[in-house]
């Protein structure tokens, strides 16, 4: 009996097998076609074509590049990870490694890798095509790239949460896209992505208002705008970037106790 | 101390009674191959076994542990090799392989493993592009990095080629040499006889016989039939003493197309599922 508790003394840490996790994830990411192009390049392209037709001027440039990498990681985080947990279910991924000692925080560590080095790849190659194509600016002070990171994590960590959430009530990836697409597209145009929110009636402007993915665009345009004077075309006349934490840790955790509540290792029933 | 000790297991699906009192002892060293038709109760009984399952009622210990409360610890000690599965398929098997050797403390050494099931030819390939029974063997790869003591098995040659079938027994019996306790779950009468030890025949969700393939429901003891041709046509006698009949028939001079046989397992298995 002392060699099985040898064993179990010696068995990897939670956190080592979620970075290991983390690799095998991005591997497998990164060698799939759709994810390729769907998920790090759709956000590039929409940003080229849309670009075209909208922006007139460098600081309108600057602003629509910003709402495009709020929507691009929502899109890699809400949409991309909820579709990847349904489809290891659907492949027999989990079922698999519940069969193994890996902790089911490692799995999740892994998807936070994988979400995060995506979204990395994905605001990256938008930013190219905008610096190329619409001759947008980095932003130059520290304390601009302080906000673009906080802003970042939170609203990463936030949809990913909710991604896994909603994604626990679709039996197969084909459902799940459409699950989780349908909230993404919609709060595109109520959250100032492609229509200002300014724009909107009250009652769709407060809908919108409600989910992440307004906040991380304000977020952002508060980052790229030319100068702080942008701020009053905002719905409410500031970037509110105490508020935007707010709402984004608010998300956070009822994505964490959604997650906990209703996360299914297999599709069937037990 | 028994490898699997299970005792009144119960489960039931909306009123449809899966498992309806199975009891299951396998000891420490042993292939124990559960037989029966679909829809038996085979998935389901190994599933809880495996803690993949909760039950309704009755007492299971897999190595000493309640699956109902297992922990990394225990399941660091098993091996599963799922029934389909067509995940990591863009791994290759060398990548695959070596990813599931960190989930334990005292993996066997991958190259080795791929070896052993026959696929260092395959290492470099992608998971989704084997063949089946390629697929399989990569399954069981992954079910036994980890130096599992007890292996759960569940059909694992369904959809098999013959020579496919017999390669993979080739590698059951490797692992049952090393010591591995292996539980089996199988439609295939050929393969129970062939790899395990014991067999249980599991239908409506019970046990109606257990025993080694050769003692399974009496077959041991069946009345043999011996069979021949005379100038009078085919000949048939069925016997508890085929020696002394042959002895008694043999006394006429040389008899054609002499055979003894006695029920397959095949014969027993349809008569306790009927």
């Amino acid at each position: 009996m002392t060699t099985v508790t040898a064993r179990t003394a010696a068995l990897p840490g939670t956190l080592r097998i979620g970075l290991a996790r983390g690799a095998t994830e991005l591997r497998e990411f990164f060698r799939q076609k759709e994810s390729l192009i769907f998920t790090v390049s759709l956000p590039g392209i929409l940003m080229l074509l849309l670009g075209t037709v909208y922006v007139k001027s460098p600081a309108q440039g600057q602003m629509f590049a910003a709402s495009m990498i709020g929507a691009g990681i929502i899109s890699t985080s809400f949409v991309g990870l909820g579709v990847s947990v349904v489809a290891d279910r659907e492949d027999g991924t989990l079922k698999r490694l519940r069969g193994t000692p890996m902790p089911l925080t490692s799995y999740f560590l892994g998807k936070v890798v994988l979400v995060f080095v995506s979204s990395l790849f994905e605001a990256a190659l938008l930013l190219v095509v905008a610096m190329v194509r619409f001759d947008i600016e980095l932003p130059a002070t520290a304390d601009k790239w302080l906000t673009f990171a906080w802003v970042f994590l939170l609203g990463v960590v936030s949809c990913s949460l909710l991604g896994v959430a909603i994604s626990a009530i679709s039996s197969s990836t084909r459902s799940a896209s459409g699950v989780l697409n349908l909230p993404y597209i919609v709060l595109q145009f109520l959250s100032g992505v492609f229509i200002m929110q300014s724009a909107l009636p009250d009652s769709l402007r407060t809908v919108g208002s409600l989910f992440p993915l307004k906040w991380v665009c304000q977020g952002f345009r508060s980052v790229f705008a030319p100068d702080d004077g942008y701020a009053v075309m905002e719905a409410a006349g500031s970037w509110e970037l105490g508020r935007i934490a707010l709402v984004l840790a608010a998300w956070t955790i009822a994505g964490l106790i959604l997650v906990t509540r209703t996360f299914r290792w297999t599709t069937k029933t037990s | 101390m028994n490898a699997i000790r299970v005792r009144g297991l119960t489960k039931a699906y909306k009123g449809h009674q899966a498992v309806a009192g199975v009891d299951l002892d396998v000891a420490r060293g042993e292939v124990f191959a559960v037989l029966g038709p679909n829809g038996a109760g085979k998935t389901t009984t190994v599933e809880i076994l495996e803690a993949h399952r909760n039950r309704d009622g009755g007492e299971v210990s897999v190595l000493g542990v309640d699956p109902a409360k297992a922990d990394r610890a225990w399941r660091a000690r098993l091996g599963i090799v799922l029934q389909s599965a067509n995940d990591a398929a863009n791994l290759t098997v060398n990548e695959a392989v070596r990813h599931y050797a960190k989930y334990y403390a005292d993996p066997r050494d991958p190259d080795e493993v791929i070896e052993l099931v026959g696929l260092a030819d395959k290492a470099k390939s992608r998971a989704g592009t084997l063949s089946g029974g390629q697929r399989r063997r990569l399954d069981v790869a992954l079910g036994i990095i980890g130096r599992p003591e007890l292996v759960f098995l569940d059909e694992p040659t369904t959809g098999f080629d013959p020579e496919a079938r017999r390669q993979f027994w080739g590698l059951i019996k490797n692992l049952a040499a090393e010591g591995t306790t292996i539980l089996l779950t199988t439609h295939y009468l050929d393969e129970a006889e062939a790899l395990a030890d014991r067999v249980a025949v599991l239908a409506g969700g019970r046990i109606v016989a257990e025993g080694t393939p050769q003692n399974l429901g009496g077959r041991a003891h069946a009345e043999a039939t011996v069979r021949w041709s005379d100038d009078r046509g085919r000949r048939e006698i069925r016997t508890h003493e085929p020696t002394k009949v042959i002895a008694e028939l043999a006394r006429h001079g040389e008899l054609a197309e002499l055979t003894v046989t006695r029920p397959s397992l095949e014969d027993v298995y349809l008569e306790l599922i009927a």
